[in-house]
C-alpha cells in the first residue's frame, strides 16, 4: 500500500515536472474526484490571469491525502470532507486554516419516470423498494446515513457502493429504485434522473476545504484559493449546483 | 533415474528472480504490514466472518454451477458437430480476457431488473438477480467457468477414443459411456477445472460489484469487503487480505501435485 502510494506519488511528481518545464511557474493542485467538473475553467482562468500554469489531480480525497503525507509536491489540496483535511493539517502537510471553498448538498433520486413509487424520504425504508447508499467509509455514505438518522429515517440500503459513481450508474439504468446522492450529480445527471425533495440540516453537508501544502508555492496557492471565492468562482461552483460557503 | 544437474543460462536465472519477485514481494509486504497483534480480534469481527462464509459459499456454488453447465458445454465443444463450434468456443471463452467490470456491466444489461431477459423474468415469476446471493453466484459463474469449460474440453480432445468405442460396441448406451468412460478418464482435468473455477470465484471482484452490488452479510464477498476497507481501515483491509492468500496458498498446496505434476 505505502509502495503503491509511493509510486502514484512518484508518476504524478514526474507527470508535473514533463508538463511544464519550469518547476516553479506550475501551480500543483490536488483536489477531491467530485471537483473534476467545476475547476478546470476556474485553473484556465487563472492561468490566463496570473501567467502561472496549473495542473489539477484529482482522486479520492483519502488517497491524495497519503500522497501529500508521503510528500508529494503539490502546493494545494482540497478535499471532499472535513476529517480528510483535519488529517492532512494533524499529519503537518497544511500550513495555515483551511478554508472552505464550497459545500455540496445531499439528493434522494430515483430513475427518470420514478418506477418505484417513491413519495418521500420516509419511502426509502419501503422494504419492497431496490434503496443503494454509499458506503458508510466514503463521504457520501456517511454524509447520507447522518442525514437520514437526523431526519428519523430508517433506510434499509440493498447495496452499499464503494463510491457514488457506481451508485448513480445503478439509479440511472433503473436497477436502484432510489438513491442518496450529491445535488451536484441530480444536476449533471439532466433528464435521466429525478428527485425527492430531502431538505436535512447541516450534518448531512459536504464541505470542501483547501489548504495551503507545506513546502510549496504558498503564494500563489493563497491567490489560487482567493480566486475560487471571489464573484466568478462562486457562480461557477453555483452554476453546477455547489452551495456557496 | 539419475538427474542431471543442467547449467542454468544467467539470463533465465535473473529474468527469472524477477519474476519470482514481483509475485512475491507484494505477499511478503503484506504479512510485514498486518496488525498482527489485533489479527485474531480483526478477522474474527461480524463483517469479515460474513464476508468470508459468502464467498465460500458463492465461489463453491458457482464451482458447482460450472460443472453442471460447463462439462456438458465442454462436451459439445470438444465432440459436437455442428455450425459456429469454432465462434462458441471463443465466445464462452471470453471471460477469461474481458475486464470483469465489462461483465458485470453486460450481465446487468441483460439480466437486471430492467434487463433484456431480466425484466420478463421479474414480470413472470418475480426474481431479481441483482442485489442478491444469486446475482452473486451468478457473476462468480460468468467469470469462473470458462476456466473449467476448456481444461475440460482441453481433456476430452486428448483422451483415447477407442476406450469409448469399446464401450459402446459392448452395448453401453451413449449417456451410460459418457458417464462411465470419459467422465472417469478426465477426472484429473475435471478437478483441476473445478479448483481453478473456484480459485476465479473466490477472488471475483469486478463483475460482483458492478452486478450484484456491495451490502455487508448479503452480497459482501470478501474481495469487496478488503476493497471497502481499504478507504477507511487499513489494518482490517490487510487482515482479510492474509485470509484470502491463506484460503488460496491451502487450496493450491493442497492440489499441488495435479498441478505441476508429481515430482
Amino acid at each position: 500500500m505505502r509502495l503503491a502510494v509511493a509510486l502514484i506519488a512518484a508518476v504524478v511528481v514526474l507527470g508535473g515536472c514533463g508538463a511544464s518545464g519550469g518547476d516553479d511557474e506550475t501551480l500543483l493542485v490536488f483536489a477531491a474526484a467530485s471537483l473534476s467538473d467545476v475547476l478546470p475553467p476556474l485553473a484556465e482562468r487563472f492561468e490566463a490571469e496570473r501567467g502561472v500554469e496549473v495542473e489539477l489531480v484529482f482522486a479520492g480525497s483519502s488517497a491524495l491525502r497519503a500522497q501529500l503525507l508521503d510528500g508529494a509536491p503539490a502546493d494545494v489540496f482540497i478535499s471532499a470532507d472535513r476529517q480528510t483535511m483535519d488529517a492532512a493539517v494533524d499529519g503537518g502537510a497544511i500550513d495555515g486554516a483551511p478554508e472552505i471553498v464550497a459545500r455540496n448538498r445531499l439528493a434522494v433520486v430515483v430513475p427518470a419516470g420514478n418506477p418505484g413509487g417513491l413519495g418521500s424520504v420516509g419511502d426509502l425504508a419501503r422494504d419492497e423498494l431496490l434503496v443503494g447508499l454509499c458506503a458508510p467509509s466514503v463521504p457520501c455514505g456517511s454524509l447520507a446515513r447522518a442525514a437520514l438518522d437526523a431526519a428519523g429515517v430508517l433506510a434499509s440500503p440493498d447495496t452499499e457502493e464503494p463510491d457514488v459513481r457506481s451508485l448513480l450508474a445503478k439509479v440511472v439504468v433503473g436497477e436502484l429504485d432510489a438513491a442518496v446522492v450529491y445535488r451536484t450529480d441530480l444536476l449533471a445527471a439532466g433528464d435521466a434522473l429525478e428527485s425527492v425533495a430531502f431538505d436535512h440540516g447541516p450534518e448531512g453537508e459536504a464541505v470542501y476545504p483547501a489548504g495551503v501544502v507545506r513546502d510549496g508555492d504558498a503564494d500563489d496557492a493563497a491567490r489560487f484559493i482567493a480566486s475560487l471565492l471571489d464573484a466568478d468562482g462562486r457562480a461557477r461552483f453555483a452554476s453546477l449546483g455547489f452551495v456557496e460557503p | 533415474m539419475r538427474r542431471v544437474r543442467e547449467p542454468i543460462p544467467w539470463p533465465l536465472s535473473v529474468l527469472g528472480a524477477l519474476g519470482a519477485a514481483l509475485v512475491l514481494v507484494p505477499l511478503v509486504g503484506l504479512v510485514i504490514e498486518s496488525p498482527w497483534g489485533d489479527l485474531p480480534s480483526l478477522v474474527t469481527s461480524e463483517v469479515v466472518l460474513d464476508a468470508l462464509a459468502l464467498s465460500m459459499f458463492s465461489a463453491t456454488a458457482a464451482a458447482v454451477l460450472s460443472v453442471l453447465l460447463g462439462v456438458p458445454l465442454a462436451w459439445l465443444l470438444a465432440r459436437g458437430a455442428f455450425r459456429g463450434r469454432s465462434v462458441l468456443r471463443a465466445a464462452v471463452t471470453l471471460p477469461m480476457v474481458l475486464p470483469p467490470v465489462v461483465g458485470g456491466a453486460a450481465l446487468l444489461v441483460a439480466l437486471g431488473r430492467r434487463g433484456v431477459v431480466g425484466e420478463p423474468l421479474d414480470e413472470a415469476t418475480g426474481i431479481v438477480l441483482p442485489f442478491s446471493i444469486w446475482g452473486v453466484i451468478l457473476a462468480n459463474t460468468f467469470v469462473a467457468m470458462p476456466f473449467l469449460v476448456i481444461t475440460v474440453a482441453g481433456a476430452l480432445g486428448s483422451i483415447d477414443r477407442r476406450y469409448e468405442a469399446a464401450a459402446r460396441t459392448l452395448g453401453a448406451s451413449s449417456l451410460s459411456v459418457f458417464t462411465r468412460v470419459t467422465l472417469p478418464m478426465i477426472r484429473p482435468a475435471l478437478v483441476a477445472g473445478f479448483v481453478l473455477a473456484w480459485a476465479r470465484a473466490l477472488g471475483e471482484f469486478g463483475a460482483t460489484v458492478t452486478f450484484a452490488g456491495n451490502l455487508p452479510g448479503r452480497t459482501q464477498t470478501l474481495p469487496l469487503a478488503v476493497f471497502v476497507a481499504l478507504e477507511s481501515d487499513r489494518d482490517a483491509a490487510i487482515a482479510m487480505s492474509l485470509v484470502l492468500v491463506t484460503v488460496s496458498l491451502v487450496v493450491l498446496v493442497s492440489l499441488r501435485d495435479r498441478w505441476w505434476g508429481s515430482r
